[in-house]
């Protein structure tokens, strides 16, 4: 009985991270088509800013406030002075953020040194039966990863932004001509793609630490899980944070967490083989 | 029937042989760091020239290739320390990439899987791959004799031996010139590939799938067909990298390594052959100048480079240098010949 609660969690926890750390790549490449390389530093980024936090003593809550605002920031700028002059151009895009991407992690580790440093967070733990205990911080994480996705997919369905947004992306010669300054829906758009990211790191340090090189860990399971999510970015994030956490979790408590990464590609190259535009497309229904 | 050697090529063939008879003569006036120096970034070269073909050619972006260059070194280091007969090795190095990537290829290709998709694809191929190896450090794990001690890598590979001669061993100057004569190779097929009628497909493919699928050709198979060479050419570096530092490691599939890959054919230009070559010249050297000057992280190095290629020269050096070139000869022939031009404005008036 216990056992099968813990491996529950287990599955559960492993399904919130790929959420947690796909949902601002759903934003940025769900939404703009931008192939944000630099989607893990962006992740390690927040989780630096948490650490920022902690130093200057903040309450926690306060340091992923921080670095959901700071990371938003940063990505605000990044679109201003790189991703702005290469919309259209998807390789170059894909290159210069990978540019940026080794950019972060040589500036981070010549400011802040290789090392791996700790965010602490006292909250305690859950007793599940004897043997078994659950950190009441890994619940946060779950409740914190669905609320992110649950309130960006709110946030595009059913606001006056979100329409304004989706139509810019869909059309935004037409969209321009009806007075929308596409410019800023695309910054703002990016901005919080990257807020959520900066949130996503943040919530991840205290159970990974920060190192410069963490985001190489993120980007390959966000990238996995976005287009094998397919064209709905939030509802195929959903679906595929659910089959490859499912595969992650039920692997790496069968195995070993490295097996259990491993299964999660394979699995992604078997499965668009046979649904090559992802989870969730709309080729071929109307 | 072949098409003649276009101007290109003809520029091309020259520059080639000039920097041949150059590298040939170095071992015989320079020490052995320096062909140490120079054989890596043939290695690399052959790396480049892997992904540059795909890219520039066919339209195929295979972030990847570090893959291959892993699997051929790996290949080497386990068959030859297990058995000592480093001739198979080196086939084993360049074979076992291309049935690997015969297989990745054909899920991603026949998935239907193009363009940026693609790119994404390889490249989380490689960064699996290398958590894998990484996470070979139980010193159970073993191929044969061999231990694959995860980010360790494994050391103390045994030298290259003469095929035919097995007690003889390959040293620096050797192997400088082995590397350089593969390299040369490579290159010359890949020229001899670009002008067959598979060549001529490929370059189809790039420019309009659609129509090349229209006429008959399946795209699938020919995409197939060039990963799997290109797997195997990657392979082939993987393999003359293990005989050069006679060490294999993770760092060989990580991210970097596949950075610094497109990181060189961009530099050096994807549209020619002669591109991949130059840009693994001008950035490996210049990234071993700035580790040797200790102008802190090759990353940031890196990746500034990387930004500024796609936003001030995208073209590469080679083809800006060529224009130039062209410009110059341009103007040196119409100054050698003033009299002409004379006669010729005097005959309008």
């Amino acid at each position: 009985m216990y056992d099968a609660i813990i491996f529950l969690y287990q599955i559960l926890f492993s399904i919130s991270l790929f959420i947690l750390i796909s949902t601002g790549l759903a934003v940025i490449f769900g939404m703009m088509k931008v192939i944000n390389l630099a989607q893990g530093e962006f992740i390690m980024l927040g989780a630096y800013f948490a650490l920022l936090g902690e130093v200057i003593g903040l309450p926690f809550i306060l340091s992923v406030v921080l670095a959901m605002v700071g990371v938003g920031l940063f990505g605000v700028l990044v679109e201003r002075l790189l991703i702005r002059f290469l919309y259209g151009r998807l390789t170059d895009t894909l290159l210069a953020t990978w540019g940026l991407s080794l950019l972060m992690i040589g500036a981070v580790t010549t400011f802040l040194g290789p090392q791996v440093a700790g965010v602490s967070v006292e909250t305690g733990r859950i007793a599940v039966g004897e043997v078994y205990s659950i950190s009441v911080y890994n619940l946060y994480i779950i409740l914190v990863a669905f609320a992110a996705l649950a309130s960006c997919w709110a946030l595009w369905r059913y606001t006056t932004f979100g329409m304004i947004a989706r139509a810019v992306m869909a059309n935004p010669g037409m969209t321009s001509a009806l007075g929308v300054d596409c410019h800023r829906y695309y910054m703002l758009t990016f901005g919080i793609g990257s807020a959520i990211s900066g949130l996503a790191g943040a919530m991840l340090a205290p159970i990974v630490g920060t190192q410069p090189t963490m985001g190489g860990l993120y980007v390959a399971q966000a990238f996995v899980s976005v287009i094998t999510g397919g064209e709905l970015p939030f509802l195929g994030t959903l679906l595929a944070g659910g089959l490859f956490g499912t595969t992650n979790g039920v692997l790496s408590y069968a195995y070993s967490q490295v097996i259990g990464e491993i299964g999660v590609f394979l699995i992604a190259i078997v499965l668009l083989r046979f649904l090559p535009h992802g989870m969730t497309s709309q080729k071929g229904r109307s | 029937m072949t098409p003649k050697l276009s101007t290109t090529e003809i520029a091309t063939l020259i520059i080639l042989a000039l920097a041949s008879v150059a590298i040939l003569a170095v071992p015989k006036f320079a020490g052995l760091s320096l062909q140490l120096d120079l054989s890596i970034i043939f290695v690399y070269a052959i790396l480049a020239l892997s992904m540059g073909f795909m890219w520039g050619q066919v339209g195929m972006l295979s972030f990847g290739q570090t893959v291959f260059f892993g699997i051929g070194g790996y290949s080497y280091a386990i068959f030859a320390l297990n058995t000592g007969d480093t001739t198979t090795a080196m086939l084993l190095a360049i074979l076992l990439p291309m049935l690997v990537a015969a297989l990745l290829g054909y899920f991603i290709i026949y998935g239907g899987i193009n363009d940026i998709y693609f790119a994404v694809i390889t490249m989380v191929a490689t960064i699996a791959l290398e958590k894998a190896v990484r996470a070979t450090s139980d010193p159970r794990i073993k191929i044969g004799d061999v231990r694959l001690q995860g980010q360790n890598g494994i050391a103390a590979l045994p030298d290259l031996k003469v095929p035919w001669n097995p007690s003889e061993t390959l040293f620096v100057t050797e192997v400088y010139y082995l590397i350089f004569i593969a390299m040369l190779l490579v290159t010359a097929a890949y020229a001899l590939l670009l002008r067959a009628r598979v060549g001529r497909v490929l370059v189809g493919i790039r420019e309009n799938e659609q129509r090349i699928a229209l006429l008959g050709y399946d795209p699938r198979r020919y995409k197939l067909l060039i990963f799997v060479i290109s797997g195997g050419v990657a392979g082939l570096a993987g393999g003359l990298y293990a005989v050069w530092g006679n060490f294999v490691a993770p760092e060989m599939m990580n991210l970097n390594a596949s950075a610094s890959v497109v990181i060189n054919v961009l530099v050096g230009g994807k549209a020619s052959l002669l591109g991949p070559l130059v840009g693994t010249g001008i950035v490996q050297s210049l990234t071993s100048w700035l580790g040797s000057a200790g102008v802190g992280q090759v990353n940031v190095v890196l990746g500034l480079i990387l930004i500024a290629a796609v936003q001030v020269f995208p073209q590469g050096v080679v083809p800006m240098v060529s224009a130039i070139c062209r410009w110059g000869l341009g103007h040196l022939v119409r100054l050698a010949q003033p009299s002409r031009r004379a006669s010729a404005t005097g005959g309008k008036q």
